[in-house]
C-alpha cells in the first residue's frame, strides 16, 4: 500500500470526522427545524458512512469493479423503496 | 473453440482413460464426498438431494390431483389438503427449481466452462450444500410433523397470528435455504469474474455463463429479502411483534411486498438457467452459431434487472394502490421483452441449421414452444383488467406450471441429458430417451391446458372442492398428470442404469463447442491438465465440423 | 520482527488461484457481495420503518423520546471507534505487527462488547418501563397513536435486535482472529481474514449510523 505512514494519519482525521459528524447530528436534532430535521440528519449520516465506506474500508482506492458492486446493492435498495412507496404513498389518491 | 493446450487430442474416442485419474474415482468412501471440495463431487451432492425432493414434492402433487378427480373432498381431509398443496409448493420452488440447474449443472459446468480448476471458493461451495441440508432437513420435520397450511407463499396474517400449523420450522428451513442459494450465487459472480482462462473474453463466453451469472445476480439481491419477510413472520409468531398486525397499524401488504420483492425474480432464478440450457443445446444440434450471440446475452441482464421491478403484479388484488398497480403492470409487459428476444434468437438459430433431433434438442424444442405459451399467458394476466378476472384462479396455476414445468423442469432434463455423458463418462439409452421426452412432453400438456380453461371458467386454486360442472376438465389434468409422472419415472430409471450398463462416452460425443467437452469424460479432478488458452470466438460450429471431416478424411 | 509462520503452508495461496493478487481480489469481491446482501436485509427492515413513520410521524417522534439518547450517542461513539481500531488492525497487519495487530483486534472486541452491554442495558431499561412489546408483555403507553407506538418499538426492538446478532457474529469471528493473531498468523501476505472481516466490520458499523439518528433522534427536541 503506498503512503503508509500517512494512511494512520488518514484514519485518525475520519475518526475525529465521525465524532464531530456525530456531534452535530445529536445538536441538531435538539433544535426544531420542521421538516429539515429529518433531511439534516439523513445527510449526516449519509456522510458518516460515506466516510466509514471510502476510507476504512478502502472503496475509494478499489477498483471499479468493486465500486460497481457498492453501487449495485445501493441501486437494488432504492429499487425495494421507491416502488414500494410507489404503492403506500399514492393509495389516498384514489 | 480452439484450444491451444499442451494436453494430448481429445477429439477421438478415448474410453480408456486412465480410471483412478477422474473425480468420480478420486476416494470412494462416503467421507470422500461428505467432505469434498470438489464442486463437481458438490453437484453430484446435490443432484441426489434434489432429485429426492423432486419426487417428495411430486408426490404431494399426486394426491392433490388424485382429490381433485372429483368434485367432492374425498381422498383427503381438507386441512391435509391444505398442507399438501403448500408442501407441494414450498417443496418444488425452493428445494428443487431454485437451486436445481445452477446447484447441479451450474457447480458442475462453470470452472470447466471458464478453463479453472474449480470455483473461487471451494469449501464455500460445500458449506453450501450442508446449508441446504440442513434447510431441508427443518422443512422435512416440519412436513412429518404435521405440515403448513398457509400456501407456499405464507401471507400474513394467516401465517403470522392464525394458522396453527408448523409455520416457524417451515419459515427456519426456507430461511436456512436461502443461504445456500446466496452462497452459490456469490460464488459463480466472483468465479466468473476473476477466474476465466487466458483469451476468454466476456463475448466468447457460453451463454450458459451469461445465464448463471445473471441468475446469480438474482439470487444475490433478492434472497435476503425473502430472508427478512419469512424472519418478520417467525418474529411475529414467536415474540408477537406485530409488524404485519392491522390491529397495531400494521400492514399485511407489506408481507406481500417483501415476500413477492424476492418471488418474482425467483421466478426468473428458475428459467434463466434453462434459458441458458436452451442456448447450448440449440447451436450444438442445429451446427451452427446461436443467432444474436449478444443479445442472447445481454438479454439475461435485462431480465435479471427488469425482474425485480415488477412484483406488484402478485398485490393486483391485494389492497395495492391502482397507481402502482398501473406502474407494475407497464413494467411486467416490459420485462417480455428480453425474454421474447430470445425466442426470436433461438428460433433464428435454427434457420438454415443441419438440425438433429437428440433428446437434448427434443427437450429444448420442448421448452421454446411451452416456454412461449406460458410467457405468454404471462402477459394476458398482467394486464389489469384481466387479472382481476383470472388472479388465484387455475389460470394463474396453468401459466406458471407452463413456465415451471414445461420450460424450467424441461430445460433441466435437456440439460441433465447433454452433460450426462460428460458427468458420468456414460452414454444414456437414446431410444428410451426420446421416448421419455415425448411422453413428458404429451403428458405435460395434457395436465396443464385444461387448467387454463378451468381457470378462466372460473375455478378457483387452492380449493379442495369444485363445481360439478369442472369434473371433466380435471380428470384431464389429472390423467396427464399421470403420464407426466411415468415420463419422469423413465429418465430416473434409465439414467441409473446407464451408470453401470451405458456406453462409455468419448470427451466429447456431441461433437459440442465449449471449454468442458476438451477434457476427459468424466473429468479428472483437476479439470484440465494445464490451463487451457482460448483464440478463438465461441460456437464456431463450422470449424469444428470442418476440422472432424478433415478427421474422418484423413 | 520474526514471525511463527505455520509449519505446513509457505503460502496462503489456494489450489484454485493462480496468483496472490487474483486470490485477494476474489476474497475482496466475494465479501463486497455478501454485504450487498446484507444491504436488502437490513433494507427490508428500514422500508418497514420508512412506511410506518410516515403514517405517523408524530407517534413515532413520541416513542422514539423514550429512547435514551445520552447512551444511544455514547453507544454510536464507541461503534465508530471500535471501527477505527479495526482498520488500524489491518494496518498493522500489513505491516507484519503482531503484538500491534493482536491489541488492535481486542481493542475492537472491547468495544464491540462494550456496545453490546451497554445495549442490553437499554433493553433492561425497556423492559422495567413496559416498553417492550415482546412475548406478550404490557405496553405501557399512555399517548395517542398506541399502536403506531408500539409498532416504533417493535421496529426498534427488531432493527437494533438484527444489528446486535451481527455484532455478536462479528465478535465472535474477532476471537478467532485474535487468537490466530497473537500466535503470529495473519501478518503480512496472510493478513487478508482481518481485511476481511474489516469490511464486515465496517459495514455493520454503517448500518447503526443509519439506525441511530433513525431511532433516536427523531423526538429529540
Amino acid at each position: 500500500m503506498p503512503h503508509k505512514p500517512s494512511q494512520v494519519r488518514v484514519y485518525g482525521v475520519v475518526y475525529v470526522a465521525l465524532l464531530l459528524l456525530l456531534a452535530l447530528t445529536v445538536e441538531a436534532a435538539r433544535h426544531d427545524l420542521g421538516h429539515w430535521n429529518f433531511v439534516v440528519a439523513a445527510l449526516i449520516a449519509a456522510v458518516k458512512a460515506l466516510l466509514i465506506a471510502l476510507y476504512f474500508m478502502h472503496v475509494r482506492d478499489s477498483t471499479s469493479l468493486i465500486k460497481l458492486v457498492v453501487a449495485a446493492g445501493l441501486l437494488w435498495l432504492c429499487i425495494l423503496f421507491s416502488l414500494s412507496l410507489a404503492d403506500y404513498w399514492t393509495r389516498a389518491w384514489l | 473453440m480452439t484450444v491451444i493446450s499442451p494436453s494430448p487430442s481429445t477429439a477421438g474416442p478415448a474410453p480408456e482413460q486412465a480410471p483412478s485419474r477422474d473425480y468420480l474415482s478420486a476416494g470412494y468412501t462416503v467421507r470422500s464426498w461428505l467432505v469434498t471440495t470438489d464442486h463437481k463431487r458438490i453437484a453430484i451432492l446435490y443432484l441426489l438431494s434434489i432429485t429426492f425432493f423432486f419426487m417428495l414434492g411430486g408426490l404431494a402433487a399426486t394426491l392433490v390431483r388424485l382429490d381433485l378427480m372429483t368434485p367432492q373432498a374425498d381422498l383427503v381431509q381438507t386441512e391435509t389438503f391444505n398442507k399438501l398443496f403448500t408442501a407441494h409448493g414450498v417443496i418444488m420452488v425452493f428445494f428443487f427449481l431454485i437451486p436445481s440447474i445452477p446447484a447441479v449443472l451450474g457447480n458442475f459446468l462453470v470452472p470447466l466452462m471458464l478453463g479453472a480448476r474449480d470455483l473461487a471458493f471451494p469449501r464455500l461451495n460445500l458449506l453450501s450444500w450442508y446449508v441446504y441440508v440442513l434447510g431441508g432437513l427443518f422443512t422435512l420435520y416440519a412436513l412429518l410433523a404435521g405440515g403448513v397450511d398457509t400456501g407456499w407463499t405464507f401471507y400474513a396474517p394467516y401465517s403470522s397470528t392464525y394458522s396453527n400449523t408448523y409455520v416457524m420450522a417451515t419459515a427456519v428451513g426456507i430461511f436456512i435455504t436461502g443461504f445456500s442459494s446466496i452462497l452459490t450465487g456469490l460464488n459463480f459472480i466472483v468465479t466468473i469474474h476473476k477466474m476465466r482462462a487466458p483469451g476468454l473474453t466476456w463475448f466468447r463466453l457460453p451463454l450458459f455463463i451469461w445465464s448463471i451469472y445473471a441468475t446469480s445476480i438474482i439470487q444475490v439481491l433478492g434472497t435476503p429479502v425473502l430472508a427478512i419477510s419469512l424472519f418478520l413472520v417467525g418474529m411475529e409468531r414467536l415474540l408477537g411483534i406485530g409488524i404485519f398486525d392491522p390491529r397495531l397499524g400494521g400492514d399485511p401488504i407489506l408481507f406481500q411486498h417483501l415476500f413477492w420483492f424476492y418471488s418474482h425474480p425467483a421466478v426468473y432464478i428458475m428459467i434463466l438457467p434453462s434459458m441458458g440450457v436452451v442456448s447450448e443445446i440449440i447451436p450444438c444440434f442445429c451446427r451452427k452459431r446461436p443467432f444474436g450471440y449478444a443479445f442472447i446475452g445481454f438479454s439475461s441482464f435485462a431480465i435479471a434487472v427488469f425482474s425485480f421491478l415488477v412484483w406488484g403484479h402478485h398485490l393486483f388484488v391485494s389492497g395495492q394502490s391502482v397507481y402502482a398497480g398501473m406502474v407494475f403492470s407497464i413494467l411486467s409487459y416490459l420485462v417480455a421483452i428480453p425474454s421474447a428476444v430470445k425466442v426470436f434468437n433461438w428460433t433464428a438459430s435454427l434457420h438454415k441449421g443441419s438440425i438433429s433431433f437428440d433428446t437434448p434438442m427434443l427437450y429444448a424444442l420442448g421448452f421454446v414452444g411451452l416456454f412461449t405459451m406460458g410467457g405468454l399467458t404471462g402477459l394476458f394476466v398482467a394486464a389489469l383488467a384481466v387479472d382481476v378476472h383470472v388472479h388465484d384462479t387455475y389460470f394463474i396455476v396453468a401459466h406458471f406450471h407452463y413456465i415451471m414445468v414445461g420450460g424450467a423442469v424441461m430445460g433441466y432434463l435437456g440439460g441433465i441429458h447433454f452433460w450426462w455423458p460428460k458427468m458420468t463418462g456414460r452414454l444414456y439409452p437414446e431410444g428410451w430417451a426420446r421416448l421419455s421426452a415425448i411422453l413428458i412432453f404429451v403428458g405435460f400438456n395434457l395436465t396443464f391446458f385444461p387448467q387454463y380453461i378451468l381457470g378462466y371458467l372460473g375455478m378457483p386454486r387452492r380449493y379442495h372442492v369444485y363445481p360439478a360442472e369442472f369434473q371433466v376438465l380435471n380428470v384431464m389434468s389429472s390423467a396427464g398428470a399421470s403420464i407426466l409422472a411415468l415420463g419422469y419415472f423413465f429418465p430416473l430409471t434409465y439414467l441409473l442404469w446407464s451408470l453401470w450398463y451405458g456406453k462409455p462416452a468419448s470427451p466429447n460425443p456431441w461433437r459440442a463447442a465449449g471449454l468442458e467437452w476438451q477434457t476427459a469424460s468424466p473429468p479428472p479432478t483437476e479439470n484440465f491438465a494445464e490451463t487451457p488458452v482460448v483464440v478463438d470466438e465461441a460456437y464456431d460450429y463450422q470449424r469444428i465440423d470442418t476440422l472432424s471431416h478433415e478427421g474422418d478424411a484423413a | 520482527m520474526s514471525r511463527e509462520l505455520p509449519a505446513a503452508a509457505a503460502s496462503p495461496l489456494a489450489h484454485q488461484f493462480d496468483d496472490l493478487p487474483q486470490q485477494r481480489e476474489a476474497d475482496e469481491m466475494g465479501m463486497w457481495i455478501f454485504l450487498c446482501t446484507e444491504i436488502m436485509f437490513f433494507g427490508g427492515l428500514f422500508l418497514a420503518y420508512t412506511i410506518y413513520r410516515t403514517q405517523d410521524e408524530a407517534a413515532f417522534a413520541a416513542a422514539s423520546h423514550e429512547l435514551d439518547l445520552f447512551w444511544g450517542t455514547v453507544n454510536t461513539a464507541v461503534l465508530m471507534t471500535s471501527s477505527l481500531t479495526m482498520a488500524l488492525a489491518g494496518h498493522a497487519a500489513e505491516a507484519s505487527r503482531r503484538k500491534q495487530t493482536a491489541f488492535l483486534l481486542l481493542a475492537t472486541l472491547v468495544l464491540g462488547s462494550v456496545f453490546i452491554g451497554i445495549k442490553g442495558q437499554e433493553y433492561y431499561h425497556k423492559y422495567l418501563h413496559g416498553l417492550m412489546p415482546l412475548w406478550g408483555l404490557p405496553f405501557e403507553w399512555q399517548g395517542t397513536s398506541r399502536g403506531h407506538a408500539e409498532l416504533f418499538f417493535d421496529l426498534y426492538f427488531l432493527m437494533t435486535g438484527v444489528h446486535a446478532l451481527h455484532m455478536l457474529i462479528g465478535l465472535g469471528i474477532l476471537v478467532v482472529l485474535i487468537v490466530n493473531a497473537s500466535r503470529g498468523g495473519l501478518l503480512g501476505e496472510f493478513s487478508a481474514p482481518i481485511h476481511i472481516t474489516g469490511l464486515y466490520w465496517h459495514f455493520v458499523d454503517i448500518v447503526w449510523v443509519f439506525l441511530f439518528p433513525l431511532l433516536y433522534l427523531i423526538g429529540a427536541h
